[in-house]
């Protein structure tokens, strides 16, 4: 009894584990773990974006990881995973508002982004104490990484 | 004691863990699958696969097989038509006559006076047409036909046979042939509509043997006619199919590359590019003119994508002539403002060497310009235009199935989409999207009311001039700003976006009809009054202090 216990769990986890790693290499997964902008549009939501962005001025300056994700190096994997599961899920069940929406834990990120190379020029802009109000950059400059919202 | 129960115990742990391993790898098999699966069908979608199920070509009218194979689009088409086709004399929408009633003057001694309803969508454009009063009661030309029905075939048939081509199925199906329709279009233009229609019905569709179109046609002769409310008898003249603007008007069958079809408009469009107005909007007519001009502008072969968006509605939501006179035109020739349209009438001569003209006024008796719905034209001095903004990019916003992405077929107001038509640019509230048309429009409204007021005023007052005993000579600049500002009040009130296309521009076009309206007014009661006296001899009263009392 136990013995074919043991063979079933072992054989139906195997077969988890090869239907994941087949799913995971015809979802181009390994993509996700990279820079490439292309990756993006795995999901196809994000190809309008992707198009746009390819005739942005900032297409010879930022990837999409550039101004989407955090600059750190943990910072980085935590918002990939945090977008690449929410975004797998919306996707997969089709349940999201369009036009897409940036939600604000994002925001907060394409914010730094911003400040991380233009910081200087717009210094005297910036709240005088930390946490103060601050405009968006993006409120204005919608469409310098794509014009697609 | 306790040594034998140690094994059972740690066996049915053993048998836990198992069993447990066993379903976690059933659920985690059973959701892997799932997004697979989801994975595949998304992949599918993005390719926009289509099966061609039924073969479309150059004969297939008839919407119907191309709906077969690309049903999203055929059932988008199909919503124009509402929740389901509405017929008959009491589904017909608002009379404008009756909601704006000094039309009736504006339009006196004209056809549009008898009857002129708010529009319904794309479905209707052939039905309505058949049951209009100006159509039932008043001989209309056959070149009604050049954008309210699909008539590419008939077209290339007349064409073909006034060229002394072959024209039978085989070379009607070969390709568009537009030198041919141009002919065909020519031939047909001034012929009467009951018969140029008879003749579209009579035409191939691409499906033989089948009868029903997908919208029922109209009563032959409107809901007064001969046969209203009636079957027609089989003997009767007209028989067949006629469909309105289909799948085949704006789309390549072999490919579903987006085409013009409509001669009106190639023709418009070679005028308007051999001129030199300029047309930053449409840039292949500005690249055509740097080029060698051997041949005349082709938008099907030179225009970007983006501009067959939008030249695919300006087939026919634009002004034109469309009577008995002469044949068919778009007054492209000096550009496509306002002004340049007008212009290009004022230059304009009928066939026999007499000036041009839409109808003489009824109560008047001047020769005065009809506008049609320059909606492309006023889009075309608008911001949208000047963005880069196509119709379709508003009026047929894409939309997401899965991940297809198509155009949305059922074509109407952005407002009834605001979510797709405006928020794919525009990052702002629904409501305040509203709020800034509405005001636009609201304003553009407000304006206009007050033309048609000076517009009566002026009629008015010719009217007395007339009676009092006023010249033909004094009269002529009367009729001349009668005309300029009729022309300007039409051109707003007939355009269907209510300023929205243009909105500076349309202030602008309604505050000079005001201007015109007035200026007859003044002239005409000038006419009737005592001679003006001198007002030279008044003094001003000079300034005195710096707030004077």
């Amino acid at each position: 009894m136990n013995r074919k216990l043991s063979i079933a769990a072992v054989v139906m986890s195997g077969a988890f584990a090869g239907l994941g790693m087949f799913t995971f290499g015809y979802g181009d997964g390994s993509a996700y773990l990279k820079n490439d902008p292309a990756a993006c549009t795995n999901c196809h939501v994000m190809q309008p974006m992707y198009d746009s962005w390819v005739k942005s001025s900032h297409k010879d300056v930022a990837t999409c990881n550039d101004c989407h994700l955090a600059p750190d190096p943990l910072g980085k994997w935590l918002v990939k995973a945090d977008n690449g599961f929410f975004h797998s899920l919306a996707f997969t069940t089709n349940d999201f508002h369009e036009p897409i929406q940036i939600k604000p834990r994002n925001r907060v990120v394409t914010q730094r982004a911003c400040l991380s190379c233009h910081g200087d020029l717009v210094d005297h802009m910036r709240p005088a104490e930390r946490g103060g109000d601050m405009l968006v950059c993006a409120t204005c400059h919608s469409d310098v990484g794509h014009a697609q919202r | 004691m306790d040594h034998p129960t140690a094994p059972v115990r740690s066996q049915r742990g053993s048998v836990a863990v198992h069993v447990l391993v066993f379903i976690a790898a059933v659920l985690g098999t059973l959701l892997v699958t799932w997004v697979l699966v989801t994975m595949f069908g998304h992949k599918q979608e993005a390719r926009t696969p289509f099966v061609r199920v039924a073969e479309v070509n150059e004969l297939s009218t008839d919407p119907e097989p191309w709906g077969q194979n690309w049903p999203r689009q055929f059932d988008g088409w199909k919503d124009t038509a509402g929740d389901a086709f509405y017929g008959g004399s009491s589904a017909m929408p608002e009379s404008k006559l009756e909601a704006q009633p000094w039309l009736k003057r504006l339009y006196a001694g004209y056809a549009f006076s008898i009857d002129y309803r708010e529009a319904r969508g794309h479905a209707y454009m052939l039905y309505d047409q058949g049951v209009t009063e100006r159509v039932t009661q008043k001989p209309q030309a056959g070149a009604c036909i050049h954008c309210h029905a699909a008539n590419t075939v008939l077209y290339r048939k007349v064409g073909l046979e006034a060229l002394g081509e072959p024209a039978d199925d085989a070379a009607l199906a070969a390709g568009l042939n537009m030198p041919a329709m141009i002919r065909g279009f020519e031939e047909l233009s001034q012929q009467p509509y009951q018969e140029v229609l008879t003749r579209l019905m009579a035409m191939p569709d691409g499906t033989p043997g089948e009868t029903e179109p997908v919208v029922p046609q109209a009563p032959i002769g409107g809901f007064t006619g001969e046969f209203a409310g009636q079957p027609v008898p089989a003997d009767h003249g007209m028989a067949g199919e006629a469909h309105p603007v289909s799948c085949i008007d704006c789309h390549d069958p072999a490919n579903m590359q987006l085409r013009v079809t409509r001669p009106g408009f190639v023709l418009g469009m070679q005028a308007l590019a051999a001129g030199d107005a300029p047309v930053p909007h449409i840039p292949s007519v500005e690249q055509w003119r740097r080029g060698d001009r051997s041949e005349p502008y082709d938008p099907n072969a030179l225009a970007s994508r983006q501009e067959m968006r939008s030249f695919a509605c300006g087939q026919c939501h634009v002004e034109y002539y469309c009577a008995t006179k002469d044949t068919l035109e778009f007054p492209w020739s000096q550009g496509l403002a306002m002004d340049d349209l007008e212009a290009h009438w004022d230059a304009k001569t009928f066939p026999d060497g007499s000036s041009f003209y839409d109808y003489t006024h009824g109560e008047t008796g001047a020769k005065v310009y009809k506008v049609q719905h320059p909606e492309f034209e006023l889009w075309s001095q608008g911001v949208h235009a000047q963005s880069g903004v196509s119709c379709a990019d508003c009026h047929m916003p894409y939309q997401r199935e899965g991940a297809m992405k198509l155009s949305n077929h059922n074509v109407q107001s952005p407002l009834a989409n605001i979510n797709n038509a405006c928020q794919q640019c525009h990052n702002i509230a629904e409501g305040d999207l509203r709020a800034r048309v509405e005001t636009i429009q609201g304003r553009t409204m407000d304006l206009l009311d007050r033309s048609a007021g000076a517009m009566t005023d002026m009629l008015d007052a010719i009217l007395a001039a007339q009676a009092a005993g006023a010249t033909d000579e004094e009269l002529a600049e009367l009729y001349e700003l009668q005309r300029k500002a009729m022309w300007r009040l039409d051109y707003i009130s007939s355009e269907n976006s209510k300023g929205f296309h243009a909105g500076q521009e349309a202030a602008r076009i309604l505050g000079e009809s005001i201007d015109y309206s007035r200026q007859a007014q003044a002239l005409a009661n000038a006419l009737r009054a005592p001679a003006r006296p001198d007002t030279s001899g008044i003094e001003t009263e000079p300034v005195i202090g710096v707030t004077p009392d």
